[in-house]
């Protein structure tokens, strides 16, 4: 047998770890979301063009007055205590105290997710994450060959309980995850934050455990209504609870600064990590944030984000309502930048999103978020990089393409009746539990 | 030398794809010395290709307007010579309802089929003869779009109830979907250059356990055997079927034809490509280094034949 040469001279090369980084039918469509005259709802960006020039050029004279060869030059790995003081002040707000020996200056929260993941897991250990969990830490996973156990939520965050009976399945085959990974604020992709009860037990289960615990925390300050509960670092108080925050959603994204806050010894082992992938994150970034704390307030540009992005959610939540039809779901999001539909299972996602691109619109098929096929019939809709004329126009044309396959599929099923159908048969225990609303009812709430 | 316009990306779902096999012939063109243009086709193509004026355009696009003809009747209205097959050929093998009725007329074996428009379910109750087709085809049926070249909305249902959403997601392609007997056996495809068939390809799912219908079409869960080994006279018999269809459908130059060896030792064809992927996995390059022919040798070969069908 011999096999063609192209595909044999680098075949050879790539580590067993590539295997499972593959290519997908859905990575191929989002490729053409990109083109500009699609109204993407896909992605996960915040609004940079609310951010002012003139910010921008009083930071960037002050670094080139007052730090310039410093901030040409390398860093400490660990990050820049004038950063790290920032970085604290960004905690407080959130009811965090940090010193800054606690924690590592990163390049973006994403590489917090790479070198967590990294520093705790060898090849077949297990990492628990909720189903639905943030798309972007699912290729994180894989590459380095974790075993992803996904617990379902609904409307209020993680189901504790079934992540408990699935510590004691994983316990009973002889597995002990290494970490738990959640997004307990206005998660990615879902849209629903953890109540402050699951957050306390999910604090005790990782004590009795004796388990880490990564909180993901990018969109905590962006809350367009209700209390913040306790942020779990703050629950814990920083033993089993590893915190990973970013200034992403509350500065910028491109300015790729994040950080980690964990127990001495774990950080450690994470300084080391960050010392082989890049010695340190950039010091340009790290100073303009300093420069940019310094030069205004920087809670009032989050202020103004908040107002941008809850009339854009409350754009999309209405628009919802108009335009989908009542056998869709939706999660009611208090803060952060996503919605998660779940539409009749025999809508596959993926699929409708190359019928919605024929309409440029575009949006994320559940599955990303999914690493064992479930979520088929799901979507994450970003409500924060749009406008809110585009937020309305989307929605209406994904709602048109949707409508249009509901009826499809009673006109094949012979259920005629099915667009008037007030619930959807229920659910069962595999399947992603969401709050269970009608679009009219939740209409009548008003937003 | 000549100067050779690239055709790559476009609105088609398969554009990643286009991209890979644009910029792999680019660099092939480079290097046999030919001054190339790469363009990513979008709504200034005219006035692109009225810029550059090309000697010849190298249609490196997969999927609708790269491979349906519609990019190949532009250029003809542009007085263009272009690579790969005429307008006819990719407006017959790009509909794959009309491909199969071309065979089945031609004595070419196809899988047995059924081919529906949204209207008829809409509007004709065609729903209703469901229940028929479904015994007549016997699960498993593959339902799929008429037109999508890829693997995308292409399902696999295994009994009644998976029926309607496996419709459901062809439409999502297409307004016209064909549910098709499902052929248990191997994958073999054949490619061909200038009329002459390459080395038999053979797609070999990786791993074993039950065989996933979807698996074939994901990168690094399929192995691709080539020359395939099969019994005697078998190889034979599939290019010369593939050869027959390639020019029942009037294709030119180059092209692939995707069929099936069932467990009873009978061949059938799938479909006929235009426009097969030309990257580092893509099985038309992997044939003719089989046989010997080099990548940039084929590019080579592939322009050479689109200049000599030009009228001079």
């Amino acid at each position: 047998v011999s096999t063609s040469r192209d595909i044999e001279r680098y075949a050879g090369l790539f580590a067993a770890r590539t295997r499972v980084m593959k290519s997908s039918a859905m990575r191929d469509l989002m490729a053409v979301t990109a083109r500009p005259e699609v109204i993407s709802l896909a992605g996960g960006l915040p609004d940079t063009s609310t951010f002012p020039p003139d910010t921008f050029a009083a930071v960037a004279q002050r670094i080139a007055t007052e730090s310039c060869a410093k901030a040409l030059q390398y860093g400490p790995t660990e990050g820049l205590d004038e950063t790290k003081t920032c970085i604290a002040e960004v905690m407080a707000a959130e009811g965090m105290r940090v010193a800054p020996e606690d924690l590592i200056v990163t390049t973006g929260g994403q590489q917090v997710i790479d070198l967590v993941t990294k520093t705790l897991i060898d090849p077949g250990d297990v990492v628990i994450a909720e189903g639905p969990t943030y798309p972007g830490a699912v290729p994180v996973f894989s590459a380095y060959q974790a075993d992803v156990v996904q617990v379902d939520m609904d409307a209020d965050g993680m189901r504790v309980d079934l992540l408990e009976e699935t510590l004691d399945r994983l316990e009973r085959d002889g597995r002990r995850p290494k970490f738990i990974y959640t997004v307990p604020s206005f998660q990615n992709p879902a849209g629903v934050t953890m109540s402050q009860p699951r957050r306390r037990r999910l604090v005790e289960v990782a004590h009795e455990r004796e388990l880490l615990v990564l909180e993901d925390n990018p969109y905590g300050l962006l809350r367009y209504e209700g209390d913040a509960p306790p942020p779990l670092l703050s629950l814990d108080g920083g033993v089993y609870v590893m915190y990973l925050g970013t200034f992403s959603k509350i500065l910028s994204p491109g300015i790729r600064l994040g950080w980690v806050v964990a127990p001495p010894p774990v950080l450690e082992k994470i300084n080391l990590g960050k010392q082989a992938a890049d010695l340190c994150t950039s010091t340009l970034s790290q100073l303009m944030v300093q420069a940019y704390f310094e030069e205004s307030r920087w809670r009032d540009y989050v202020e103004s984000l908040t107002e941008v992005y809850r009339a854009r959610r409350d754009t999309m939540l209405d628009a919802l309502a108009d335009h989908f039809p009542r056998q869709a779901e939706w999660t009611r999001p208090a803060g952060g930048l996503f919605i998660w539909v779940t539409l009749p299972d025999f809508i596959d996602t993926t699929d409708l999103l190359a019928r919605a691109l024929r309409d440029n619109v575009a949006f994320v098929p559940g599955e990303a978020a999914f690493l064992d096929g479930r979520g088929r019939n799901a979507m994450r809709l970003n409500f924060s990089g749009s406008d809110e004329d585009a937020i309305r126009e989307g929605i209406r044309r994904i709602g048109e393409v949707v409508t249009e396959q509901v009826e499809l599929y009673g006109t094949l099923t012979g259920e005629h009746q099915a667009v008037q159908v007030e619930e959807p048969p229920a659910a069962d225990d595999n399947v992603l539990q969401l709050p269970k609303r009608s679009a009219r009812s939740r209409r009548a709430e008003g937003s | 030398v000549s100067a050779v316009a690239v055709l790559k990306g476009g609105r088609s779902l398969e554009r990643q794809v286009s991209l890979r096999s644009g910029a792999r012939v680019e660099d092939a063109l480079e290097r046999l010395g030919q001054d190339v243009v790469a363009l990513d086709v979008g709504p200034d193509l005219i006035s692109q290709l009225r810029d550059a004026s090309p000697d010849v355009a190298f249609i490196a696009m997969h999927g609708r307007d790269g491979e349906d003809g519609t990019v190949q009747e532009l250029l003809e209205i542009l007085d263009i010579p272009y690579t790969g097959s005429g307008v006819v050929a990719c407006v017959r093998a790009t509909d794959k309802v009309l491909a199969k009725h071309l065979m089945i007329e031609a004595g070419i074996p196809t899988p047995e089929f059924f081919a529906f428009s949204e209207t008829a379910f809409r509007e004709l109750g065609a729903a209703d003869a469901l229940p028929a087709i479904e015994e007549r085809l016997e699960f498993p049926i593959v339902v799929k779009p008429s037109s999508q070249g890829s693997a995308l909305g292409i399902k696999f249902a295994r009994s009644a109830s998976d029926v309607p959403a496996a419709l459901v997601a062809a439409f999502s392609y297409d307004s016209r979907v064909l549910l098709e007997r499902h052929i248990d056996g191997r994958d073999l495809a054949v490619s061909i250059l200038d009329g002459e068939p390459l080395p038999v390809v053979e797609a070999v799912p990786v791993g074993d356990g039950f065989y996933d219908f979807e698996a074939r079409y994901e990168i690094g869960r399929t192995e691709f055997v080539c020359p395939a080994e099969l019994p005697d006279g078998v190889t034979e018999q599939a290019q010369e079927l593939a050869v027959r269809t390639y020019r029942l459908l009037g294709c030119s130059a180059f092209g692939r034809v995707d069929l099936m060896l069932g467990g009873d030792g009978e061949l059938t064809v799938l479909e006929a490509n235009p426009i097969p992927g030309l990257t580092e996995t893509s099985l038309l390059p992997q044939a003719a280094e089989a046989a010997g022919i080099s990548f940039d040798e084929l590019v080579g070969r592939i322009v050479e034949l689109a200049l000599e069908r030009a009228p001079a």
